[in-house]
């Protein structure tokens, strides 16, 4: 089933980690297996990486601790030798780090580079792009992370029911958009003919982390903003070009869209107000951000709607 | 499949996915006076909403109920089989006053998707906009939207009256099979696919006709049906509306099976 949720500040900034909670732990209901943010704080002049070196869930060998430490260290060498200079390397878990570097050459390269390290998966990449999921519920993957008073301009959210492949960190969302800095998405529904989309892309050199039908939406749509066309221009085309149901939301640095399939199968409810734009699967999660009486409304079959700051 | 753990005297159950829900009981929370009553509904739970009504309605004589904030939850005013007037003052979220049979209903807010499936009787007025599949399996009684309504509205209808002040999303109408939909605004494409019965009113545009929808004879009835329903609810004078029936090619609805007809001749 799975439950999304989106939300951008018209101007300033807010508690964007701790909107995202509330909005997520309140569809927990949609998907109890995993959770997972797309946040945006405020841009630096410093790229924020985002990795995993394992899951909650892998087996713990007697080697476990030992290993994740030599893979981290090699993940630092390698941040060197390609001309990263390290600003810090944090985590908050044994196995998830947040690393902030200068770099100004390729991302893809750099990308590439790192996970070439056993085990690592890049999970986002860009300038305020930060994207934080796990194993369990929202109000547990923001406490494991610390993401209460994240301050950011917009966020997207997922809460996942497993259907189509693994229960770990690969097969959460949101997915960043490989290799388009600052670029994610989270969807609910199914795609039916991801495969032929999958081969399309690994063709044109785009690498996929887990067998999630969603991670080529983030993938397709990169390659068409890399092509030159914006955001509302890619998402039209993945009307025509994606078959299955899907609600879908995708970030860039300062936009969020969303769009709906044809036959309009996934449920979105919007609300617009002069300060912000809120959104999700369900009205509940938008009631739990604003504590008024609301007037909201479904989008329609086909739509594609984009809020740029 | 429902497990019970204690959880610091307070015996908390979950459901098979693990989701908690406390033991509820009746909270006894409502202002009553005579037949009406009054309850906040902002710091209840879905069950104990549902509780405290079933026991206004079902124990205590109370005729007439009003939820303030409902806040968007799920499930509410479902089951209800009396006839009674309940107002909400604000929204409803998924599958709200399903299964009803009686009640009069007024909604101030909006509701989510599936908003009383499987109705039997009653009046059910939504001020504001509902989701999808809004009156989903309607058997009987009507539903006037005032704002517009998601897509797959009156799926599998069986029976009553589908009232949209505004517009309409794609496949309207799915599979309807008896009823009558009034919609004022715009509808989206395959507007009464595969239905097998009834009749749809629309005075805006349409997208496009599904399979099997055509365009219908209009007669005197529906004329007296459209005025009374814009008398009943007040929409004032109706505009004029397109009629769309079943084509009826697709099925041979009226054919008995071979083990029927046995029976009729002998």
């Amino acid at each position: 089933m799975c439950g999304i949720a989106g939300v951008i500040h018209r101007d300033g900034s807010a508690d964007v980690g701790s909107e995202m909670t509330s909005m997520l732990q309140s569809m927990k209901h949609r998907g109890p297996d995993s959770s997972g943010y797309a946040l945006f704080g405020q841009p630096t002049d410093l790229i924020v990486i985002r990795f995993k070196l394992a899951d909650a869930n892998d087996p713990r060998d007697f080697d476990f601790k030992e290993r994740l430490e030599r893979h981290r260290m090699e993940i630092e060498t390698r941040l060197s030798k390609i001309g990263a200079s390290i600003d810090r390397v944090e985590s908050e878990t044994e196995y998830a780090y947040r690393a902030t570097v200068r770099y100004d050459g390729d991302v893809k390269a750099l990308a590439d580079y790192l996970e070439d390290v056993p085990g690592c998966e890049v999970l986002s990449l860009g300038h305020s792009l930060e994207i934080v999921k796990d194993l369990g519920d929202a109000q547990e993957v923001s406490s494991l992370y610390g993401l209460a008073g994240f301050e950011g301009t917009h966020a997207i959210g997922h809460v996942r029911m497993a259907t189509e492949s693994d229960v770990d960190i690969s097969g959460a969302h949101p997915y960043w958009a490989y290799p388009f800095s600052d670029v994610a998405v989270v969807h609910n529904g199914q795609l039916t003919n991801y495969f032929q989309w999958k081969r399309r892309l690994e063709f044109s050199g785009h690498r996929f982390q887990s067998e999630c039908d969603s991670e080529i939406i983030a993938v397709y749509l990169a390659e068409k903003m890399a092509a030159g066309a914006n955001l509302k221009e890619a998402m039209d085309e993945s009307l025509e070009d994606l078959d299955g149901v899907f609600t879908y939301m995708a970030v860039t640095q300062d936009s969020l869209g969303v769009a709906k399939d044809e036959m309009a199968a996934k449920p979105l409810v919007l609300y617009e107000s002069d300060e912000l734009v809120a959104m999700a699967s369900e009205e509940i999660a938008i009631r739990a951000l604003i504590d008024h009486e609301i007037d909201t409304y479904d989008p329609y079959e086909g739509q594609v709607l984009v809020w740029s700051r | 499949m429902e497990q019970v753990a204690a959880s610091g005297g307070r015996r908390t159950t979950y459901d098979a996915r693990g989701l908690a829900e406390p033991v509820a009981e009746v909270p006894h929370v409502s202002e009553i006076d005579g037949a009406t009553a009054v309850f906040d509904a902002a710091k209840l739970t879905t069950r104990q909403i549902n509780l405290e009504l079933r026991s206004l309605i079902y124990e205590q004589g109370v005729t007439d109920v009003t939820v303030k904030n409902p806040g968007a939850k799920h499930s509410i005013g479902v089951g209800i089989l009396q006839r009674c007037r309940i107002t909400f003052e604000g929204s409803l979220g998924y599958f709200g006053v399903g299964l009803i049979d009686g009640p009069e209903v007024l909604i101030t807010g909006r509701v989510g998707w599936s908003v009383c499936e499987n109705m039997m009787s009653g009046v059910v007025r939504i001020e504001k906009n509902a989701g999808s599949l809004t009156g989903a399996a309607l058997r009987g009684g009507d539903i006037v939207v005032r704002g517009s309504v998601g897509a797959r509205t009156g799926i599998d209808q069986k029976g009553g009256t589908i009232i949209v002040g505004g517009d309409a999303g794609s496949m309207t109408a799915f599979m309807m099979q008896r009823g009558r939909q009034i919609i004022l605004g715009d509808v989206g494409p395959g507007l009464g696919d595969s239905m097998y019965d009834g009749e749809i009113f629309v005075a805006g545009t349409v997208k496009s006709l599904g399979i099997d929808c055509v365009p219908g004879e209009w007669t005197d009835a529906d004329t007296e049906l459209i005025e009374r329903k814009f008398r009943i609810y007040g929409l004032g004078s109706p505009p004029e509306f397109q009629k769309f029936v079943c084509g009826k090619v697709l099925y041979n609805y009226d054919n008995l099976e071979p083990s029927e007809k046995k029976l009729v001749i002998h």
